[in-house]
């Protein structure tokens, strides 16, 4: 049977802000009840497409805030603990660190507050994903073009991947696995890679070291 | 018209070069309008200036018009800006009234241009009105707010709210500067262009020129803070973190800025910098005209450290141009600063002169640890804060503001 090719897409990813804002704990399970699934996407995965330098045993902006702004430590290391990637949807995601904000209430006198120039906004993003008229044929050319490959492309297949079906999988593994020749030194290790605790242009790099090191061999 | 979007290929990369060429390929011959109220001076003009032709090298059809009005009208406007930013100060019914019949004036002035476009930017409070006066609109109006509207004097805010809430989306730096409004509020930070005499290379020579023009030592090391004699710039404070950290090592200062002689509180505030300075002649306090862009250049890329010791900021464009030229920055805790100043990354936050002080000696001391966090510094301005960034953003709403208001808008296949 013949390979598809592997269309090459790209996107770009807006912030909007909502308006909802947080100045305390009970204020920030409140809204994270009431943000549009938007806000959940944009908090766990947006900063790999915005300006960033962040600590990054605090991947996502929750436990960030909860560190740095809270100062609560403790709830700042539950919240990164959070593996997005764990959770079939958005609502599970959310309920997931519901459960952990809640906890966290449950076990303070008072919900803990910021400053008013420290609140939480709460932001949700529009993505635009459109064609790159690129089309790879083997797994040769994919090692080739990787390196140019833009961040919105390397978000789009390896990151936003994971949210459509086949689910929790990146594009590029998925597609070399449909080469019979193909052999799992080359699919697994792309499956390894943690998206998490990163930079698109790392992954990139990581990812063309991968097929590198496969077709050198 | 298409090399001007090429003359940022050696700086950006092909990959971002071809990622908007791709964005920007629906919107081929999209009749787009910007609105301002200046062609030259201020932000949104130097911003409109490069932004206009790179749209129009993509293939867009785009305009730029700038409205005219009296002198009541720019007093108007001023007043509204400041009032914006917390001022308390009222606006005369009279000067309100000759703020709507301007925009009037001027809708009628452009009323084909701005009926025939598909997408409308309407930039700042000056313009805003003049959707009112468009009863059958057939494109997206969009108003693109530049000011940090976080505080704003509650009447006059509740005045222009009426006039803008009617938009299709308007645009904001932050999401801390915005007022909630009943459309789709974007979120797009400003941005630097790298090609502009305030931040494009200079030759050795001219920097070396620099040092004698200014009487500055090339052999010692120099901060610099480059903004306004006002008081949220925290002019003394910086003094005050100079005389700290000179007691430990050799230093000099530079604070440059305009001399604002229609502002009395800046001349004011500059009265007592320079009482400050008193006979020190390692502070040099330069007054340079509004658009002595290459001198600002040239003066942050002969500083060792450059500091934006702000109370209270806007975005804060001066930390990313100092970013931009590899130098570490140590700037107040507030505003847009600490979306571009990471602590051990692109430099320091801080909140006090001591603070400010710790981090200059630190910084002077370890020679290694500051060049490796201006390289650093220099590669976070390219991926997130240069004008083709900005560019991709604006391209990007165009997409979801002509298409269905989806959180996700796929364009083929």
């Amino acid at each position: 049977m013949e390979t598809k090719p592997f269309i090459v897409r790209d996107c770009a990813l807006i912030p909007l802000a909502t308006g909802l804002r947080a100045q305390n704990l009970r204020e920030l399970q409140n809204r994270i009840r009431e943000a549009p699934p938007a806000c959940i996407y944009y908090h766990f995965w947006g900063g790999l497409l915005r300006a960033k330098f962040d600590d990054p045993e605090f991947p996502n902006d929750f436990a960030s805030w909860a560190q740095h702004s809270l100062h609560d430590k403790r709830l700042a290391e539950r919240l990164a603990i959070i593996n997005p990637m764990d959770f079939e949807d958005l609502e599970d995601l959310r309920r997931e660190v519901l459960d952990v904000v809640d906890e966290r209430l449950d076990e303070l006198d008072f919900p803990p507050w910021v400053e008013t120039d420290q609140q939480f906004h709460f932001i949700r993003s529009q993505i635009v994903v459109f064609n790159t008229n690129i089309e790879v044929r083997d797994p040769r050319e994919l090692r080739d073009r990787m390196p140019s490959f833009s961040s919105g492309t390397i978000f789009y297949h390896f990151i936003d991947a994971r949210r459509r079906p086949p689910y929790k999988q990146d594009d590029f593994s998925a597609w070399l696995e449909t080469f019979e020749d193909v052999h799992g030194d080359l699919v697994l290790p792309i499956r390894a890679i943690d998206p998490y605790f990163t930079t698109l242009e790392e992954l990139r790099k990581e990812l063309t070291g991968i097929l590198d090191l496969y077709f050198k061999e | 018209m298409e090399e001007y979007l090429e003359r940022y290929r050696p700086i950006v990369g092909d990959a971002v070069i071809h990622h908007l060429r791709q964005l920007a390929r629906p919107l081929r011959g999209l009749r787009v309008v910007h609105v301002n109220s200046t062609r030259e001076g201020g932000g949104v003009a130097e911003i409109l200036q490069c932004l206009v032709p790179l749209k129009q090298s993509l293939g867009l059809d785009v305009a730029w018009e700038v409205i005219g009005g009296n002198p009541d009208f720019f007093e108007c406007t001023k007043k509204m800006h400041n009032t914006l930013q917390g001022n308390r100060v009222s606006l005369s019914k009279a000067l309100l009234k000759n703020y709507e019949e301007t925009n009037r004036h001027n809708f009628e002035r452009l009323e084909d241009v701005l009926k025939e476009a598909d997408v409308v930017f309407i930039h700042d409070p000056q313009p805003a009105a003049l959707l009112r006066y468009c009863d059958r609109r057939r494109g997206k109006w969009i108003w693109r707010c530049h000011i940090d509207v976080s505080h704003p004097y509650r009447p006059v805010w509740k005045y222009l709210r009426d006039f803008v809430s009617p938009y299709d989306a308007s645009i904001w730096s932050l999401s801390s500067f915005a007022q909630v409004l009943p459309h789709p509020m974007y979120l797009i930070p400003p941005s630097i262009d790298p090609l502009s005499e305030k931040n494009r290379d200079l030759d050795p020579l001219e920097l070396a020129a620099t040092h004698e023009k200014w009487g500055l030592d090339p052999d010692r090391p120099i901060i610099t803070q480059v903004s306004r004699f006002d008081r949220f710039k925290d002019p003394l404070g910086v003094i005050e973190a100079y005389r700290l950290a000179r007691a430990f090592t050799p230093l000099q200062l530079v604070l440059a800025g305009s001399g604002a002689s229609d502002d009395p509180e800046g001349a004011e505030v500059l009265a007592e910098v320079q009482a400050a300075q008193g006979e020190d002649p390692d502070i040099h306090i330069l007054l340079l005209p509004p658009d002595a862009h290459r001198s600002i250049n040239a003066l942050q890329r002969i500083s060792h450290v450059v500091l934006q010791k702000s109370l209270r900021e806007g975005f804060g464009l001066t930390v990313t141009e100092a970013l931009w030229k590899e130098k570490p920055v140590l700037g107040g805790d507030t505003g847009g600063i600490r979306i571009q100043v990471f602590n051990h990354h692109t430099g320091f936050l801080v909140n006090t002169p001591e603070g400010a002080a710790l981090r200059i000696r630190y910084l002077l001391r370890h020679r290694d640890r500051l060049a490796e966090m201006g390289k650093k510094a220099k590669a976070f301005v390219r991926e997130n804060f240069l004008i083709t960034r900005h560019l991709r953003e604006y391209l990007t709403l165009m997409i979801a503001i002509t298409h269905a208001a989806t959180d996700r808008i796929e364009l083929d296949g």
